[in-house]
């Protein structure tokens, strides 16, 4: 009876390690932050690509209109896939697109937004990164949805697809 | 000359408080980082990190230190930007009940268990 009930412990014991080792066999061993819950914009004071001037958060973000923040680079390769999609998402009226260049040469990013065009409404500069920490942001690019009510609702990392395009579009409706 | 000595002497007596104060920041931050996970290379800690997003973090960080928040506010900081698993040391939450419980259940199992056979070889004398 007594070797029965340890033998019933080992069997339970590396059952339970097998499933614990199984599933992280199958799960990413990439952490990836997701905005589970409804964010704030984080209130924040930044530099204006073209005038050069400070501008507070709460006079970009205007409510009752949705708005997408793109955080690239002009050095980043993923940021002109998705540039494209980006143009097709500025052409809608209900959204505005604010644009935060990350970590980048002033000149290189002006060469980008001239080759292939300007889906932003306004572009802000982030020389050191940390506006885009504000935002919850490791990398780039990062693209943010903001609802009419000034929360960020969505967060993609890495560049957008037109799946992603569809999926903001039927939010946005 | 002794008002003179008295000026020097609340000169040095300043300066090292403010060198007193810095350094005290430094171990702070560098506590801080080391206890930050780089998401970048995250097998690393901000501290060790040359990425791009562990310098931005160290800014951050050295900044929120100058405005007086305490560690305990820059970690809940950076737990509200990239939820708990950016903190190494993992808070007490409804998440991390297993991690902190286990080890503890397990120690109490295994403690019951040496008692039983203590138990039992002390009967088995008798």
């Amino acid at each position: 009876m007594k070797n029965k009930f340890s033998l019933f412990i080992v069997v339970i014991f590396l059952s339970f390690c097998f499933i614990i080792f199984y599933k992280g066999l199958n799960a990413p061993n990439n952490y990836t932050p997701k905005v589970s819950e409804k964010k704030n914009i984080p209130t924040f004071k930044a530099k204006d690509f073209y005038s050069d001037n400070y501008i507070n958060s709460d006079k970009i973000f205007e409510e009752s209109t949705f708005y997408i923040v793109n955080i690239w680079a002009s050095w980043c390769v993923p940021c002109r896939a998705e540039h494209p999609l980006l143009m097709q998402l500025s052409k809608n009226q209900s959204i505005k697109l604010i644009g935060l260049n990350y970590r980048d040469n002033f000149n290189n990013a002006k060469k980008f937004i001239d080759d292939f065009g300007n889906p932003y409404s306004r572009i802000l500069i982030d020389k050191d990164g940390t506006l885009g920490v504000e935002f919850g942001a490791y990398g780039v690019p990062e693209t943010f949805l903001i609802d009419r009510k000034k929360f960020i609702i969505k967060k993609f990392v890495g560049p957008i697809n037109q799946e992603i395009v569809n999926e903001i579009k039927s939010i946005i409706k | 000359m002794k008002i003179l000595k008295i000026f020097i002497l609340l000169f040095l007596v300043t300066n090292f408080s403010e060198l007193r104060s810095d350094e005290i920041n430094d171990v702070l931050k560098s506590k801080i980082l080391k206890n930050i996970r780089c998401l970048i290379c995250q097998g690393q800690s901000v501290y060790d990190s040359e990425s791009e997003f562990a310098s931005s973090i160290k800014l951050i960080v050295d900044r929120k230190i100058n405005e007086g928040l305490k560690e305990k506010q820059i970690y809940l900081f950076l737990r509200e930007k990239y939820g708990d698993w950016v903190i190494f040391d993992p808070q007490l939450n409804k998440n991390t009940y297993v991690l902190w419980l286990l080890p503890l259940l397990l120690f109490l199992f295994g403690g019951a268990i040496i008692y039983k056979k203590i138990v039992s070889n002390k009967n088995n004398k008798i």
